[in-house]
């Protein structure tokens, strides 16, 4: 098994007066893709904002890559390799595609070479260079909020329910996508509800309910025991299919 | 690597450029040409329309920036536009010689120092004031007007302190006096200069936003300040250098208005706020592009009504801004929010 990249240790959240995340312990390792099951208001979104520095954990401790990133704020978060991909995109849709992608390229124009990969993915992008991403449709959006994320290498990706409300035709091709992302070893953290998506994508799996996690383990084991299923997710993973 | 194709990868409809606020200013100004029956008044008023709307634009630019990019209602801004008047004087009142001099050349030196002081003066006190007045009220609107309008007012007094509290005459420079006559109308030369400040500031801004990386920065901040915390980027920073820049745009704007009515209180700063307000509101709030549209379209409508109705002038404001939001509640030009 791989080392790991972020570790979460005992991290707690307030938002105002609501606890939210209650001593969640979670391993990412390097090289795996990581998936957060739970169902909503389990705290899946949340353990993503607080990794991104958006909500800061009130206790417990967060480090990655060796670094102690529990206090750091989001822009040293994020220039310490973490991309994030928030369940509403985050597009900016009065910016063109390509100056969305201009943005998320810190070091400068985005790389030539780099952005064809990226096209290989996502043609549409392409086509649409020089369109306002508020136009683009759903799964287009969604195709440059990824894309933003891996148009310059970042260690980790953080992205939050990718397949909400996507046809299923999309949904198809973002599997393609992250299964090229996973074979050029990038280490990606993805929240879902969707299991049919992630079950061939995960190496590895938590599930969380009520702010903490309640069962972590490899992917494979989990797709394969049903009554492990029943008890996590009050369904067997054939009915979230 | 597979190519993904999407079924929603069909052309799209190019981005349109919303026209029907930029065809309201010439409608505005066609509907009133019969109503005002004379040609050269008409051409009068409008180009007076025009240089107002565009010195309530320079002060108003920076606030709907402030607004958009970081939330924060500054009643306060009004302050900048007195101090940078107030502080025109210290070079302009001494230099008056230049000013009143038969020189271009020296006119033009005594007033760029004016408002170069003015700008840097206004600037700095716009990063002061973001530090120790705006920054412990981040998120806190309520506060935020209560506090930013005691700032206002401490400014108001301190102006009465160091300056008297009189009236301060501020006469034009000498060769910015008189008329240029166009057939029978009467064009006021300072008038075309303010026309012609505005739009430098507006092309600037313009490039400045949509050519620069600081300017994509700004406009992605006002659409989504999070995400692009979350890319990397220090939006307080940001949001700190828009707060200098824009007082020190409404610095520029005080000067330019200190001179169009050649009189200076203390309270003229809060006073335009009122217009300062009503346009960024009819402009959509943290538009730049619907702020310069709104400033014009509240000018002109304040020089017609005013030459028509008289008695409705000072409502006519009011009643512009009502039937825009009727029109579209969110402004001309509304900045899309997350």
């Amino acid at each position: 098994m791989s080392e790991a990249l972020l570790t979460l240790t005992g991290v707690h959240t307030h938002i105002g007066q609501y606890h939210i995340l209650q001593g969640v312990d979670l391993t990412v390792r390097r090289g795996e893709l990581t998936v957060l099951l739970g169902r909503n208001g389990a705290g899946k979104t949340t353990t993503l904002r607080t990794i991104m520095g958006l909500w800061k954990a009130s206790r417990g401790g967060l480090v990655f890559d060796g670094q102690d990133i529990t206090r750091a704020s989001t822009p040293d978060i994020a220039t310490a390799g973490i991309a994030y991909v928030p369940e509403n995109m985050g597009i900016f849709s009065d910016l063109t595609v390509r100056e969305n992608l201009l943005l998320a390229a810190r070091a400068g124009e985005p790389d030539a070479q780099r952005l064809e990969w990226i096209f290989g993915f996502f043609p549409a992008l392409k086509k649409f260079w020089n369109q306002a991403a508020g136009t683009l449709s759903g799964g287009q959006k969604q195709m440059l909020a990824i894309a933003r994320a891996i148009v310059e290498p970042r260690k980790l990706l953080l992205v939050d329910e990718p397949t909400k409300g996507l046809a299923p035709a999309i949904i198809q091709s973002l599997i393609t996508a992250f299964r090229e992302l996973k074979g050029m070893e990038t280490t990606i953290l993805l929240v879902e509800q969707n299991f049919g998506f992630v079950r061939s994508l995960g190496d590895s799996v938590a599930v969380m309910d009520d702010g903490r996690i309640v069962h972590k383990g490899r992917m494979a084991e989990l797709a394969e025991d049903r009554d492990l299923q029943q008890s996590l997710l009050g369904l067997s993973l054939d009915a979230h299919q | 690597m597979t190519p993904i194709a999407t079924p929603t990868d069909a052309e799209l409809p190019k981005l349109k450029l919303d026209w029907a606020p930029l065809l309201v200013l010439p409608a505005l100004a066609l509907a009133a040409l019969p109503l005002i029956g004379s040609a050269p008044t008409w051409v009068t008023l409008t180009i007076a329309g025009l240089a107002m709307g565009m010195m309530i634009f320079i002060m108003a630019s920076g606030l709907t920036l402030v607004f958009g990019l970081m939330d924060v209602l500054n009643f306060g801004h009004g302050a900048f536009v007195t101090v940078g008047a107030f502080t025109a004087t210290l070079v302009l009142l001494p230099m008056q010689g230049w000013m009143q001099a038969d020189s271009v050349l020296m006119n033009l030196t005594a007033l760029s120092l004016a408002v170069a002081l003015a700008m840097g003066v206004t600037g700095l006190l716009g990063w002061a004031f973001e530090r120790v007045i705006i920054m412990p009220v981040y998120g806190q609107h309520l506060k935020q007007i209560l506090i930013t309008m005691g700032g206002m007012i401490v400014a108001e007094q301190m102006i009465h302190v160091v300056w008297g509290p009189d009236q301060i005459p501020l006469p034009l420079p000498a060769s910015f006096r008189g008329a240029i006559i166009f057939g029978d109308a009467a064009i006021e030369k300072y008038r075309l200069i303010a026309v012609a400040v505005g739009l430098i500031v507006f092309v600037a801004m313009f490039l400045v936003l949509n050519r620069t990386k600081v300017g994509l920065l700004i406009r992605a901040g006002v659409e989504n300040g999070e995400m692009v915390e979350a890319l990397g980027y220090r939006i307080r920073r940001l949001f700190v250098g828009v707060f200098i820049a824009g007082s020190a745009l409404a610095g520029l704007g005080g000067v330019l208005w200190g001179l169009y009515k050649e009189m200076l209180t203390a309270a003229m700063g809060s006073e335009i706020m009122v217009l300062v307000f009503i346009v960024i509101i009819i402009g959509g709030l943290g538009s730049v592009g619907g702020c310069f549209i709104g400033a014009l379209l509240v000018a002109l409508v304040a020089n017609y009504a005013g030459f028509l109705v008289p008695k409705i002038a000072l409502a006519s404001n009011i009643l512009l801004m009502v039937a825009i939001l009727l029109w579209r509640p969110q402004g001309l030009y509304p900045v899309a929010k997350r």
